[in-house]
Protein backbone atom coordinates (compact mmCIF):
# COMPACT_ATOMS: atom_id res chain seq x y z
CA UNK A 1 0.00 0.00 0.00
CA UNK A 2 0.69 3.87 0.02
CA UNK A 3 1.43 5.89 2.49
CA UNK A 4 1.84 10.03 1.99
CA UNK A 5 3.95 11.96 4.03
CA UNK A 6 3.53 15.39 4.33
CA UNK A 7 6.62 17.81 3.77
CA UNK A 8 7.65 18.70 7.23
CA UNK A 9 8.73 14.69 7.54
CA UNK A 10 10.17 13.95 3.90
CA UNK A 11 13.62 14.82 5.55
CA UNK A 12 12.82 12.02 8.14
CA UNK A 13 11.72 9.55 4.92
CA UNK A 14 15.01 10.41 3.19
CA UNK A 15 13.36 13.03 1.05
CA UNK A 16 10.09 10.74 0.03
CA UNK A 17 7.15 12.54 -0.04
CA UNK A 18 5.33 8.81 -0.90
CA UNK A 19 6.64 5.49 0.21
CA UNK A 20 5.07 1.81 -0.45
CA UNK A 21 4.47 -0.13 2.75
CA UNK A 22 2.59 -3.34 3.62
CA UNK A 23 1.40 -5.49 6.55
CA UNK A 24 -2.20 -6.00 7.34
CA UNK A 25 -3.11 -3.56 9.48
CA UNK A 26 -2.76 0.47 9.80
CA UNK A 27 -0.46 -0.07 12.56
CA UNK A 28 1.68 -2.74 11.04
CA UNK A 29 2.29 -0.66 7.65
CA UNK A 30 3.33 2.31 9.88
CA UNK A 31 5.80 -0.17 11.35
CA UNK A 32 6.68 -0.93 7.82
CA UNK A 33 7.90 2.47 7.27
CA UNK A 34 9.35 2.77 10.88
CA UNK A 35 11.25 0.44 10.41
CA UNK A 36 13.00 1.16 7.03
CA UNK A 37 13.40 5.04 8.54
CA UNK A 38 14.24 5.08 12.29
CA UNK A 39 14.17 9.14 12.50
CA UNK A 40 10.14 8.64 11.26
CA UNK A 41 8.91 6.53 14.21
CA UNK A 42 8.64 8.67 16.97
CA UNK A 43 6.51 11.15 14.52
CA UNK A 44 3.78 8.21 13.78
CA UNK A 45 3.47 6.58 17.62
CA UNK A 46 4.33 8.24 20.79
CA UNK A 47 6.69 6.24 23.28
CA UNK A 48 3.41 4.48 24.45
CA UNK A 49 2.87 3.13 21.01
CA UNK A 50 -0.17 5.21 20.62
CA UNK A 51 -0.73 7.33 17.33
CA UNK A 52 1.56 10.44 17.80
CA UNK A 53 -0.71 13.67 18.65
CA UNK A 54 0.52 16.20 16.26
CA UNK A 55 -0.11 13.59 13.05
CA UNK A 56 -3.44 12.25 12.23
CA UNK A 57 -3.93 9.54 10.09
CA UNK A 58 -6.13 9.13 7.19
CA UNK A 59 -7.28 5.62 5.42
CA UNK A 60 -8.21 7.02 2.20
CA UNK A 61 -10.24 10.05 3.36
CA UNK A 62 -11.41 8.72 7.12
CA UNK A 63 -9.65 9.81 9.91
CA UNK A 64 -8.61 5.98 11.56
CA UNK A 65 -9.79 7.26 14.60
CA UNK A 66 -13.06 6.50 13.68
CA UNK A 67 -12.52 3.06 12.27
CA UNK A 68 -10.18 0.93 14.84
CA UNK A 69 -6.90 3.01 15.00
CA UNK A 70 -3.60 0.99 14.57
CA UNK A 71 -5.84 -2.11 14.45
CA UNK A 72 -7.57 -1.04 11.32
CA UNK A 73 -7.06 -3.78 8.29
CA UNK A 74 -5.81 -2.41 5.24
CA UNK A 75 -5.73 -4.20 1.65
CA UNK A 76 -3.02 -3.50 -0.49
CA UNK A 77 -5.35 -1.07 -2.48
CA UNK A 78 -5.60 1.35 0.27
CA UNK A 79 -3.93 4.67 0.68
CA UNK A 80 -2.71 6.19 4.21
CA UNK A 81 -2.25 9.58 4.52
CA UNK A 82 -0.14 11.27 7.63
CA UNK A 83 -1.11 14.88 8.14
CA UNK A 84 -0.29 17.48 10.59
CA UNK A 85 -2.81 17.87 12.97
CA UNK A 86 -2.30 21.59 13.90
CA UNK A 87 -4.39 23.56 10.96
CA UNK A 88 -8.07 24.93 10.59
CA UNK A 89 -10.09 26.59 13.16
CA UNK B 1 5.40 24.12 -6.77
CA UNK B 2 5.65 27.97 -4.29
CA UNK B 3 3.76 30.88 -5.81
CA UNK B 4 5.29 33.55 -4.85
CA UNK B 5 5.71 37.58 -6.00
CA UNK B 6 8.25 40.19 -5.97
CA UNK B 7 8.25 41.88 -2.08
CA UNK B 8 9.62 45.16 -3.57
CA UNK B 9 7.30 47.32 -1.83
CA UNK B 10 6.55 45.31 1.41
CA UNK B 11 7.44 47.74 4.59
CA UNK B 12 6.28 44.85 6.77
CA UNK B 13 8.15 42.25 8.87
CA UNK B 14 6.37 39.36 10.35
CA UNK B 15 7.97 37.76 13.76
CA UNK B 16 9.62 34.63 13.83
CA UNK B 17 7.98 31.75 15.23
CA UNK B 18 8.70 29.45 17.98
CA UNK B 19 6.99 26.56 18.74
CA UNK B 20 4.04 26.08 21.61
CA UNK B 21 5.22 22.37 22.35
CA UNK B 22 8.98 22.09 22.39
CA UNK B 23 10.32 25.86 22.12
CA UNK B 24 12.41 25.46 19.71
CA UNK B 25 12.63 29.04 17.74
CA UNK B 26 12.27 29.61 14.06
CA UNK B 27 12.21 31.74 11.15
CA UNK B 28 9.25 34.25 9.97
CA UNK B 29 7.85 31.88 6.98
CA UNK B 30 4.50 30.95 5.96
CA UNK B 31 4.35 27.49 7.92
CA UNK B 32 2.64 26.22 11.13
CA UNK B 33 4.38 23.81 12.35
CA UNK B 34 7.70 22.89 13.99
CA UNK B 35 10.06 21.02 11.89
CA UNK B 36 11.16 19.15 14.87
CA UNK B 37 8.29 17.99 17.06
CA UNK B 38 5.53 19.23 14.48
CA UNK B 39 4.02 20.92 17.13
CA UNK B 40 2.39 24.41 16.46
CA UNK B 41 4.36 27.51 15.76
CA UNK B 42 3.06 30.91 17.27
CA UNK B 43 5.04 34.29 16.60
CA UNK B 44 7.63 35.28 19.17
CA UNK B 45 7.49 38.90 20.42
CA UNK B 46 10.65 41.00 21.60
CA UNK B 47 9.86 41.04 25.07
CA UNK B 48 12.06 44.73 25.09
CA UNK B 49 9.80 46.27 22.31
CA UNK B 50 7.74 49.59 23.07
CA UNK B 51 4.90 49.42 24.33
CA UNK B 52 2.36 52.14 24.50
CA UNK B 53 0.69 53.34 27.16
CA UNK B 54 -3.40 53.61 27.51
CA UNK B 55 -3.49 57.70 26.44
CA UNK B 56 -2.00 56.53 23.15
CA UNK B 57 -3.41 53.25 22.34
CA UNK B 58 -6.52 55.51 23.03
CA UNK B 59 -5.37 58.28 20.72
CA UNK B 60 -5.28 55.68 18.02
CA UNK B 61 -7.86 55.10 14.79
CA UNK B 62 -10.43 52.94 15.91
CA UNK B 63 -9.29 49.55 14.15
CA UNK B 64 -7.53 46.39 15.69
CA UNK B 65 -4.11 47.76 14.51
CA UNK B 66 -4.67 50.33 17.39
CA UNK B 67 -2.87 47.45 19.47
CA UNK B 68 -0.25 46.69 16.54
CA UNK B 69 2.81 46.22 19.07
CA UNK B 70 0.86 42.88 20.34
CA UNK B 71 0.33 42.11 16.68
CA UNK B 72 3.05 39.32 15.27
CA UNK B 73 4.43 41.90 12.61
CA UNK B 74 7.50 45.18 12.99
CA UNK B 75 6.30 48.37 9.93
CA UNK B 76 3.21 49.43 8.85
CA UNK B 77 0.17 46.49 8.05
CA UNK B 78 -0.92 47.18 4.26
CA UNK B 79 -3.94 45.48 4.14
CA UNK B 80 -7.86 45.18 6.19
CA UNK B 81 -6.59 48.42 7.62
CA UNK B 82 -10.39 49.18 9.16
CA UNK B 83 -11.38 45.75 10.54
CA UNK B 84 -11.89 45.39 14.42
CA UNK B 85 -13.28 48.05 17.28
CA UNK B 86 -17.10 46.13 17.03
CA UNK B 87 -19.13 48.00 19.78
CA UNK B 88 -19.38 46.61 23.59
CA UNK B 89 -22.80 46.45 24.29
CA UNK B 90 -24.80 46.92 27.79
CA UNK B 91 -27.20 44.60 27.83
CA UNK B 92 -29.30 44.82 30.85
CA UNK B 93 -32.45 43.07 30.00
CA UNK B 94 -30.51 40.09 29.27
CA UNK B 95 -28.48 40.07 32.07
CA UNK B 96 -32.06 39.64 34.21
CA UNK B 97 -32.97 36.63 31.88
CA UNK B 98 -29.46 35.33 32.65
CA UNK B 99 -29.79 35.95 36.75
CA UNK B 100 -25.95 38.12 36.88
CA UNK B 101 -25.16 41.44 37.40
CA UNK B 102 -24.17 42.43 34.51
CA UNK B 103 -24.30 41.53 30.96
CA UNK B 104 -22.38 43.02 28.00
CA UNK B 105 -22.33 42.14 24.46
CA UNK B 106 -19.48 42.08 22.24
CA UNK B 107 -20.67 42.60 19.38
CA UNK B 108 -18.90 41.06 16.62
CA UNK B 109 -21.87 40.27 14.86
CA UNK B 110 -21.44 43.95 13.51
CA UNK B 111 -17.87 43.45 12.23
CA UNK B 112 -16.94 45.23 8.95
CA UNK B 113 -17.10 43.96 6.11
CA UNK B 114 -18.32 40.32 6.60
CA UNK B 115 -20.20 40.74 9.99
CA UNK B 116 -18.22 38.19 11.80
CA UNK B 117 -15.06 38.05 13.93
CA UNK B 118 -13.23 36.62 11.43
CA UNK B 119 -12.31 39.82 9.75
CA UNK B 120 -9.93 40.20 12.54
CA UNK B 121 -8.30 36.90 11.79
CA UNK B 122 -8.27 37.73 7.99
CA UNK B 123 -6.66 41.08 8.87
CA UNK B 124 -3.55 39.44 10.32
CA UNK B 125 -3.29 36.37 7.85
CA UNK B 126 -3.57 38.75 4.91
CA UNK B 127 -0.95 41.16 6.02
CA UNK B 128 1.35 37.94 6.55
CA UNK B 129 0.67 37.22 2.63
CA UNK B 130 1.61 40.51 1.75
CA UNK B 131 4.87 40.34 3.53
CA UNK B 132 5.55 36.92 2.68
CA UNK B 133 5.09 38.11 -1.59
CA UNK B 134 2.08 35.17 -1.45
CA UNK B 135 -0.54 36.51 -4.21
CA UNK B 136 -2.75 33.60 -4.12
CA UNK B 137 -4.67 32.76 -0.66
CA UNK B 138 -7.14 30.28 0.43
CA UNK B 139 -9.08 28.78 3.41
CA UNK B 140 -11.00 25.93 5.27
CA UNK B 141 -14.27 27.14 5.99
CA UNK B 142 -17.32 26.69 7.99
CA UNK B 143 -18.80 29.92 6.71
CA UNK B 144 -17.76 32.61 8.18
CA UNK B 145 -14.54 32.66 7.34
CA UNK B 146 -15.35 31.97 3.46
CA UNK B 147 -16.85 35.43 3.83
CA UNK B 148 -14.30 37.29 5.73
CA UNK B 149 -11.56 36.05 3.15
CA UNK B 150 -13.62 36.28 0.02
CA UNK B 151 -14.24 40.23 0.83
CA UNK B 152 -10.88 40.68 1.93
CA UNK B 153 -9.02 39.31 -0.87
CA UNK B 154 -12.02 41.24 -3.32
CA UNK B 155 -11.17 44.40 -2.04
CA UNK B 156 -7.40 43.43 -2.36
CA UNK B 157 -7.44 42.27 -5.70
CA UNK B 158 -5.91 38.50 -4.70
CA UNK B 159 -7.12 35.44 -5.96
CA UNK B 160 -8.53 33.26 -3.21
CA UNK B 161 -9.50 29.82 -3.20
CA UNK B 162 -11.98 28.81 -0.72
CA UNK B 163 -12.72 25.28 0.53
CA UNK B 164 -16.17 24.95 2.22
CA UNK B 165 -17.98 21.61 3.49
CA UNK B 166 -21.28 20.94 0.54
CA UNK B 167 -23.51 21.47 2.88
CA UNK B 168 -23.27 24.87 4.17
CA UNK B 169 -26.25 27.51 4.60
CA UNK B 170 -27.25 29.21 1.75
CA UNK B 171 -26.72 32.58 2.80
CA UNK B 172 -23.19 32.04 3.33
CA UNK B 173 -22.30 30.32 0.13
CA UNK B 174 -24.19 33.54 -1.14
CA UNK B 175 -22.08 35.41 0.99
CA UNK B 176 -19.02 34.19 0.08
CA UNK B 177 -19.47 33.64 -3.71
CA UNK B 178 -20.81 36.89 -4.32
CA UNK B 179 -17.33 38.23 -3.84
CA UNK B 180 -16.11 36.42 -6.85
CA UNK B 181 -13.68 33.90 -5.25
CA UNK B 182 -12.82 30.93 -6.71
CA UNK B 183 -15.17 28.45 -4.30
CA UNK B 184 -14.45 24.69 -3.70
CA UNK B 185 -17.57 22.67 -2.03
CA UNK B 186 -16.09 19.39 -0.42
CA UNK B 187 -18.45 16.80 -0.44
CA UNK B 188 -17.77 15.95 3.51
CA UNK B 189 -17.59 17.76 6.76
CA UNK B 190 -15.45 20.62 7.55
CA UNK B 191 -12.68 18.21 9.09
CA UNK B 192 -12.44 16.83 5.66
CA UNK B 193 -11.64 20.06 4.12
CA UNK B 194 -9.51 20.89 6.70
CA UNK B 195 -7.30 18.14 5.83
CA UNK B 196 -7.50 18.90 2.10
CA UNK B 197 -6.45 22.18 2.80
CA UNK B 198 -3.61 20.78 5.06
CA UNK B 199 -2.33 18.65 1.93
CA UNK B 200 -3.30 21.89 -0.43
CA UNK B 201 -1.40 23.95 1.92
CA UNK B 202 1.52 21.77 1.00
CA UNK B 203 1.07 20.66 -2.26
CA UNK B 204 0.35 24.16 -4.07
CA UNK B 205 2.10 26.42 -1.37
CA UNK B 206 -0.39 29.33 -1.31
CA UNK B 207 -1.07 31.28 1.66
CA UNK B 208 -4.16 28.99 2.96
CA UNK B 209 -4.77 31.22 6.11
CA UNK B 210 -6.29 28.83 8.64
CA UNK B 211 -3.21 26.41 7.74
CA UNK B 212 0.40 27.69 6.59
CA UNK B 213 -0.21 31.33 8.34
CA UNK B 214 -2.06 30.08 11.18
CA UNK B 215 0.26 31.71 13.50
CA UNK B 216 -0.01 34.91 12.18
CA UNK B 217 -4.00 34.52 11.46
CA UNK B 218 -4.71 32.90 14.85
CA UNK B 219 -2.93 36.24 16.60
CA UNK B 220 -6.07 38.93 15.02
CA UNK B 221 -8.22 36.86 17.96
CA UNK B 222 -6.14 38.73 20.33
CA UNK B 223 -7.72 41.86 20.16
CA UNK B 224 -11.16 40.72 21.12
CA UNK B 225 -9.78 40.53 24.44
CA UNK B 226 -8.04 43.86 24.41
CA UNK B 227 -11.05 45.72 22.68
CA UNK B 228 -13.04 44.44 25.55
CA UNK B 229 -10.90 45.66 28.14
CA UNK B 230 -9.82 48.72 26.48
CA UNK B 231 -14.19 49.36 25.94
CA UNK B 232 -14.89 48.35 29.58
CA UNK B 233 -12.74 51.44 31.00
CA UNK B 234 -9.37 49.64 30.87
CA UNK B 235 -10.92 47.05 32.97
CA UNK B 236 -10.97 42.90 33.03
CA UNK B 237 -14.77 41.92 33.21
CA UNK B 238 -15.12 38.56 35.96
CA UNK B 239 -16.26 36.31 33.28
CA UNK B 240 -16.50 35.62 29.21
CA UNK B 241 -18.30 33.06 27.54
CA UNK B 242 -17.26 32.28 23.79
CA UNK B 243 -18.03 30.22 21.33
CA UNK B 244 -16.15 26.99 20.79
CA UNK B 245 -15.35 25.90 17.00
CA UNK B 246 -11.84 24.99 16.62
CA UNK B 247 -10.57 26.18 19.75
CA UNK B 248 -8.39 29.14 18.98
CA UNK B 249 -11.04 31.73 20.29
CA UNK B 250 -10.69 31.36 23.98
CA UNK B 251 -6.95 30.26 23.95
CA UNK B 252 -6.38 33.39 22.35
CA UNK B 253 -8.66 35.74 24.55
CA UNK B 254 -6.96 34.21 27.24
CA UNK B 255 -3.55 34.75 26.17
CA UNK B 256 -4.80 38.88 25.31
CA UNK B 257 -6.40 39.79 28.44
CA UNK B 258 -2.62 38.43 29.97
CA UNK B 259 -0.89 40.48 27.90
CA UNK B 260 -2.76 43.27 28.91
CA UNK B 261 -2.05 42.31 32.22
CA UNK B 262 1.45 41.97 31.84
CA UNK B 263 1.76 45.13 30.08
CA UNK B 264 0.09 47.17 33.49
CA UNK B 265 -2.56 48.53 30.69
CA UNK B 266 -5.25 46.19 33.53
CA UNK B 267 -4.97 45.27 36.86
CA UNK B 268 -7.11 42.44 38.50
CA UNK B 269 -7.32 39.12 37.84
CA UNK B 270 -7.51 37.78 34.52
CA UNK B 271 -11.55 36.71 33.54
CA UNK B 272 -13.11 33.17 34.23
CA UNK B 273 -13.53 31.87 30.55
CA UNK B 274 -16.67 29.70 29.96
CA UNK B 275 -16.65 27.69 26.27
CA UNK B 276 -19.80 27.06 24.27
CA UNK B 277 -20.33 24.29 22.44
CA UNK B 278 -23.53 22.58 20.36
CA UNK B 279 -24.13 19.29 22.02
CA UNK B 280 -24.19 17.78 18.38
CA UNK B 281 -20.51 18.74 18.52
CA UNK B 282 -18.96 19.48 21.55
CA UNK B 283 -15.35 17.28 21.53
CA UNK B 284 -13.89 20.78 23.79
CA UNK B 285 -17.08 20.53 26.19
CA UNK B 286 -16.82 17.27 26.78
CA UNK B 287 -12.42 17.51 27.05
CA UNK B 288 -13.27 20.23 29.73
CA UNK B 289 -15.55 18.05 31.48
CA UNK B 290 -12.99 14.74 31.82
CA UNK B 291 -10.34 16.72 33.26
CA UNK B 292 -7.49 14.71 30.83
CA UNK B 293 -5.44 15.97 27.56
CA UNK B 294 -6.93 13.74 25.08
CA UNK B 295 -9.42 14.95 22.32
CA UNK B 296 -11.83 12.65 21.06
CA UNK B 297 -12.74 13.87 18.05
CA UNK B 298 -16.51 13.54 17.25
CA UNK B 299 -19.06 13.34 13.55
CA UNK B 300 -20.53 16.51 14.09
CA UNK B 301 -24.90 17.07 13.75
CA UNK B 302 -25.94 20.47 14.67
CA UNK B 303 -27.88 23.19 13.29
CA UNK B 304 -24.51 25.42 14.66
CA UNK B 305 -22.98 24.75 10.94
CA UNK B 306 -19.76 27.67 12.27
CA UNK B 307 -18.75 25.51 15.12
CA UNK B 308 -19.05 22.14 13.79
CA UNK B 309 -15.20 20.90 14.05
CA UNK B 310 -14.98 17.54 15.78
CA UNK B 311 -11.57 17.56 15.40
CA UNK B 312 -10.30 20.88 16.55
CA UNK B 313 -6.83 21.67 16.41
CA UNK B 314 -6.90 23.91 19.14
CA UNK B 315 -9.21 21.69 21.42
CA UNK B 316 -6.35 21.25 24.04
CA UNK B 317 -5.05 24.13 24.60
CA UNK B 318 -8.75 25.65 24.97
CA UNK B 319 -9.60 23.34 27.49
CA UNK B 320 -6.20 23.99 29.37
CA UNK B 321 -7.17 28.45 28.94
CA UNK B 322 -10.64 27.24 30.17
CA UNK B 323 -9.52 24.71 32.98
CA UNK B 324 -6.73 27.55 34.37
CA UNK B 325 -8.89 30.37 33.83
CA UNK B 326 -11.37 29.10 36.79
CA UNK B 327 -13.93 28.71 34.24
CA UNK B 328 -15.75 25.91 32.93
CA UNK B 329 -18.01 24.83 29.40
CA UNK B 330 -21.44 23.76 28.30
CA UNK B 331 -22.70 22.02 25.66
CA UNK B 332 -26.86 23.35 24.48
CA UNK B 333 -28.86 21.09 22.12
CA UNK B 334 -30.30 22.74 19.06
CA UNK B 335 -33.93 23.80 20.56
CA UNK B 336 -31.71 25.79 23.17
CA UNK B 337 -29.33 27.23 19.95
CA UNK B 338 -32.98 28.61 18.48
CA UNK B 339 -33.92 30.10 22.11
CA UNK B 340 -30.55 31.70 22.43
CA UNK B 341 -30.98 33.51 19.30
CA UNK B 342 -33.88 34.70 20.25
CA UNK B 343 -33.40 35.30 23.66
CA UNK B 344 -30.61 37.56 22.65
CA UNK B 345 -32.97 39.65 20.05
CA UNK B 346 -35.66 40.12 22.21
CA UNK B 347 -33.23 41.53 24.74
CA UNK B 348 -30.90 43.15 23.24
CA UNK B 349 -32.10 43.74 19.99
CA UNK B 350 -29.02 41.84 18.27
CA UNK B 351 -29.53 38.87 15.65
CA UNK B 352 -27.01 36.62 15.99
CA UNK B 353 -26.17 33.12 14.30
CA UNK B 354 -26.03 29.60 15.32
CA UNK B 355 -22.84 30.29 17.24
CA UNK B 356 -24.74 33.39 19.30
CA UNK B 357 -27.86 31.17 20.09
CA UNK B 358 -25.61 28.71 21.53
CA UNK B 359 -23.54 31.02 23.52
CA UNK B 360 -25.97 33.25 25.21
CA UNK B 361 -27.86 29.44 25.81
CA UNK B 362 -24.46 27.91 27.20
CA UNK B 363 -24.43 31.08 29.30
CA UNK B 364 -28.12 30.22 30.60
CA UNK B 365 -26.92 26.41 31.56
CA UNK B 366 -24.06 27.90 33.74
CA UNK B 367 -25.88 30.23 35.13
CA UNK B 368 -28.26 27.81 36.08
CA UNK B 369 -25.78 25.49 37.18
CA UNK B 370 -23.97 27.89 39.42
CA UNK B 371 -20.93 28.47 37.28
CA UNK B 372 -21.81 31.89 36.68
CA UNK B 373 -23.09 33.88 39.63
CA UNK B 374 -25.41 36.54 40.84
CA UNK B 375 -22.50 39.02 41.52
CA UNK B 376 -21.23 38.21 37.94
CA UNK B 377 -20.35 40.23 35.42
CA UNK B 378 -20.14 38.68 32.12
CA UNK B 379 -19.46 39.16 28.48
CA UNK B 380 -21.00 37.59 25.93
CA UNK B 381 -18.74 37.34 22.69
CA UNK B 382 -21.43 37.49 19.75
CA UNK B 383 -19.46 36.25 16.43
CA UNK B 384 -21.32 36.62 13.89
CA UNK B 385 -24.57 37.80 11.92
CA UNK B 386 -28.18 36.25 11.97
CA UNK B 387 -28.69 36.83 8.80
CA UNK B 388 -26.17 34.29 8.03
CA UNK B 389 -28.49 31.39 9.34
CA UNK B 390 -31.78 32.79 9.08
CA UNK B 391 -33.13 29.38 8.07
CA UNK B 392 -33.06 28.31 11.99
CA UNK B 393 -35.05 30.69 13.29
CA UNK B 394 -37.43 31.05 10.04
CA UNK B 395 -39.91 27.97 11.38
CA UNK B 396 -39.29 29.72 14.36
CA UNK B 397 -41.13 33.07 14.11
CA UNK B 398 -44.28 33.67 13.73
CA UNK B 399 -45.43 35.40 10.23
CA UNK B 400 -48.67 37.52 10.41
CA UNK B 401 -51.69 36.84 7.57
CA UNK B 402 -51.77 40.23 5.71
CA UNK B 403 -54.00 42.83 5.50
CA UNK B 404 -56.00 45.50 3.46
CA UNK B 405 -54.57 48.81 3.76
CA UNK B 406 -57.66 49.96 5.82
CA UNK B 407 -57.59 51.62 8.92
CA UNK B 408 -60.32 49.68 10.67
CA UNK B 409 -58.22 46.40 10.16
CA UNK B 410 -55.54 48.29 12.29
CA UNK B 411 -57.97 49.05 14.94
CA UNK B 412 -58.93 45.40 14.66
CA UNK B 413 -55.54 44.34 15.90
CA UNK B 414 -55.10 46.56 18.12
CA UNK B 415 -58.42 45.56 19.92
CA UNK B 416 -57.37 42.03 19.48
CA UNK B 417 -53.82 42.99 21.32
CA UNK B 418 -55.64 44.91 24.27
CA UNK B 419 -53.93 47.35 23.27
Amino acid sequence: MRINLPSVLTPLAGGHHTLDATGDTVGQAIDDIARRFPALSPRLRDSHGAPYPFVTIYLNDEDIRFLGGFETPVRPSDELSVVPAVAGG
Amino acid sequence: MTATAPRAAVTLTPHPLRCAACDQPHDAAPTHVCPSCLGPLEPRYDPRRFLPDRAEISARPRSLWRYREWLPFTGRPARCLTAGWTPLVDAPRLASALGVARCVVKHDAGSFPSLSFKDRVVATALNAAHAFGLPVVGCASTGNLANALAAAAAREGLDAWIFIPHDLEPAKVAATTVFGPRLVRVRGTYDDVNRLCAQVADRFGWGIVNVNLRPYYGEGSKTMAFEIAEQLGWRLPDTVVAPMAGGSLVTKLAKGFGEFLDAGLVHGVPPRLFGAQAAGCAPIVRLVHRGDDTLVPERPATIAKSLAIGNPADGRYAARAIRSSGGWAAAVDDPAIVEGIRLLAETCGIFGETAAGVTVAAARQLAKDGHLTPDDEVVLCITGHGLKTVDVVAGDVRIPDPIAPRLSEVSALVSANGA
